[in-house]
């Protein structure tokens, strides 16, 4: 049998209702109806900007957005998730939830951006990429993880806004950046607290508790390192101050990108891997190197042949590490 | 049921002798299933398996090396829900005798060399935090450093939730080699096996080169039943199996697991890493595009130096070739990718999901 040191870290006390109250406030936030979407912000932010349609493939989808943009009179490429401001739009938008012709249009973009050599900035706000039939059998996963691959080596700086909700793949297969920055009333997570509460607490109730425990508010995502600042919304919040709030991340963008730009590509590749790369906590336990070492001795293959005594067989990896017995599904 | 034999003091068979079969509802013998290669025998359906047996089925005997066994996850997050994250990991090294959810290492494969990264559905889902994301990087870094194939046998219900967003970003972390190994030459295979389903679809599983799948293997997006309760429509028959993916193009072969090994030692040999001069111009037994290799080689050294990988002191190889993640094609080439084959279907609205 294996070896285990167990976790020696004691576990976590669970949330309180404080944490609780202050995790789903934001959550409440991220979400509001009258936030700015991705479109005012850009008619806001940028000089210009002129959409573009169609994945080339398939169809357009409603719930992203993008084209070429002037940033103070510099081209960009911008491309977001668009969600609707009431029931109706929201429809039309579906809710901000791509289905894989998005990605595959934000991939066209973005290759647009890489022949032209144009700075390429993202603004994430949807709860996740849409399930169901339509979505599967068009590839939605595949789709999601060509975009991520393509960000990842995109020879041309990228900014990536956090502006409502980050949800999961959907945010983050046009959220790959240099630099990732979050307005203050928005959430990033990996799934839904909703989801994540129905999974773990078998109660979709407990998504409050989930939302504190994932803590997936713009301050902890800035101190897991996710997340490298946070743009400070204006009064009450950008519900209320849109204009104030695309100055603000106007004011974001223009630094960060003139930072960026003054990168070689292969150092902005280079920090961009290496970013990625750092991602992630664990520690490395000193263990013994199970192999196969030296080749057995002639006594020991014959022995092991003829199954003399004394002479032990070579563990399988399957006595290693065998099946159980029950089919348990974890989690 | 444990069969009791009056008559005899033979201890009764082991309540754990006999395992149902969830598809036909066949009692099957759990030693016959072993050797059997978890296939019953049946109806042909396929259970799962464990990393060991993995290496068993897949690799040459004695050939497999573990690489990286002392990563352990930690609580980042101190994460509680029903149950503290540190115990449910407990749990499972406890019942698994892994220290994580996947294990990676340098194998042969009918004298092939690969690096070779195994998923456990039995830990924690199978699901992917911070260990099994670095397991993953460091499996395709090596196969970039020694010129060899990569291959990914993946069981997984996604990123871990219990890590948040840093599972999330592991996604991208698992992702980000596979253009260096794309640009230099490096084939990777990726095997689905049951269940594969969000993120780890989402991200590498879903790139290979070669995508096999095991038969009738779970294989979505979204977990069915996600989809099906924010969706609220009817799902059709076989949705989200290795025949649904296959049908729409996304997968490559459904191999089932008694041809898996035979199928993968001849796509190595059919798809070989792409060879390196040593200097000066290509050798390769179709050569480059000339227009191409100009352009690749003025990119050349910026990936080695990329992941940090010293091209001059790397070590060789055993068959002395040069190691280097050295370039071949330009990046133009690179990002240019091929469409998945499209069909229409009624896209109704639909609700958020994982």
């Amino acid at each position: 049998m294996t070896s285990i040191t167990p976790p020696t870290a004691d576990a976590a006390p669970p949330i309180d209702d404080a944490q609780r109250e202050r995790a789903w406030q934001r959550v409440q936030a991220a979400r509001q109806l009258q936030r700015p979407r991705t479109l005012e912000l850009i008619a806001l932010i940028f000089d210009d900007f002129m959409e573009l349609h169609g994945d080339r493939r398939f169809a357009d989808d409603p719930a992203i957005v993008g084209g070429p943009a002037l940033l103070e009179g510099r081209p960009v490429m911008v491309i977001g998730h668009q969600k609707g401001s009431d029931t109706e739009t929201n429809i039309a938008r579906n809710f901000g939830s791509p289905h894989p012709e998005g990605f595959r249009k934000a991939e066209r973009l973005m290759r647009l951006a890489d022949k032209l050599g144009l700075p390429l900035v993202t603004f994430l706000d949807t709860a996740g990429a849409a399930p169901g039939t339509a979505a599967e059998e068009r590839g939605q996963a595949e789709s999601i993880a060509s975009s991520i691959r393509l960000m990842t080596a995109l020879q041309v700086p990228i900014a990536v806004v956090i502006v409502g909700e980050g949800g999961s793949g959907g945010a983050l297969a046009i959220g790959v950046g240099d630099a990732v920055l979050a307005l203050e009333n928005s959430v990033y997570s990996v799934i839904s607290p909703e989801g994540c509460a129905a999974i773990l607490w078998r109660s979709a109730e407990a998504a409050p508790t989930a939302a504190a425990a994932m803590r997936m508010t713009a301050p902890d995502q800035l101190e897991l390192g996710i997340v490298d600042a946070i743009i400070d919304e204006p009064g009450e919040g950008a519900h209320v101050d849109r204009a104030g709030t695309a100055r603000a991340i106007k004011g974001a963008l223009l630094d960060v990108l003139g930072r960026l730009s003054q990168l070689d590509t292969e150092t902005l590749l280079a920090n961009r891997y290496a970013r990625l790369r750092a991602i992630g906590r664990y520690r490395e336990a000193e263990v013994p190197e199970r192999r196969h070492g030296a080749p057995p001795s002639l006594r020991r293959r014959i022995g092991r042949l003829l199954h003399l005594p004394g002479v032990p067989r070579r563990r399988r990896w399957s006595e290693i590490w065998p099946s159980g017995t029950e089919e348990n599904e974890g989690d | 049921m444990p069969i009791k034999f009056p008559f005899s003091r033979r201890r009764a068979a082991p309540a754990d002798a006999w395992t149902k079969c969830p598809s036909c509802d066949h009692q099957v013998f759990n030693r016959q299933l072993d050797r059997n290669l978890r296939i019953c025998p049946s109806c042909g359906h396929h259970f799962r398996m464990s990393i060991g047996e993995r290496i068993d089925l897949l690799l040459d005997d004695g050939s497999f090396e573990e690489r990286d066994a002392g990563l352990e996850s930690v609580d980042p997050l101190g994460f509680t829900d029903q149950k503290p994250y540190v115990h449910r990991l407990e749990a499972s090294q406890v019942k698994t005798g892994l220290r994580e959810a996947a294990v990676w290492g340098l194998g042969r494969i009918d004298g092939r060399r690969v690096a070779i990264g195994i998923f456990d559905f039995r830990f924690m889902g199978g699901s992917m935090g911070s260990v099994v994301g670095e397991k993953i990087a460091r499996c395709f870094e090596a196969a970039l450093e020694e010129r060899i194939p990569a291959l990914v046998i993946s069981a997984s219900g996604g990123a871990r939730m219990q890590e948040g967003t840093l599972s999330l970003l592991q996604l991208a972390k698992t992702t980000a080699p596979l253009p260096h190994l794309d640009e230099a030459g490096i084939p990777f295979i990726s095997i689905l096996t049951d269940p594969t389903t969000g993120g780890v679809l989402a991200s590498f599983a879903s790139l290979g080169d070669v995508v096999l799948a095991e038969p009738r293997a779970l294989i979505g997006f979204a977990g069915a039943r996600v989809a099906s309760g924010t969706v609220g429509e009817e799902l059709p028959e076989g949705f989200q199996t290795s025949e649904f993916l296959l049908e729409h193009g996304f997968v490559d072969l459904v191999v089932p697991r008694t041809e898996l090994r035979a199928t993968v030692s001849r796509l190595l040999q059919l798809l070989p890493a792409a060879p390196v001069a040593s200097d000066g111009g290509e050798e390769r037994a179709w050569g480059p595009i000339g227009v191409l290799s100009g352009f690749a080689q003025r990119l050349g050294g910026a990936v080695s130096e990329t992941i940090g990988i010293d091209a001059s002191t790397t070590p060789t190889d055993g068959n002395g070739t040069a190691p280097a993640s050295r370039p071949r094609r330009p990046a133009g080439e690179r990002i240019a990718d091929s469409g998945p084959s499209e069909r229409p279907a009624d896209s109704g609205p639909s609700e958020p999901g994982a």
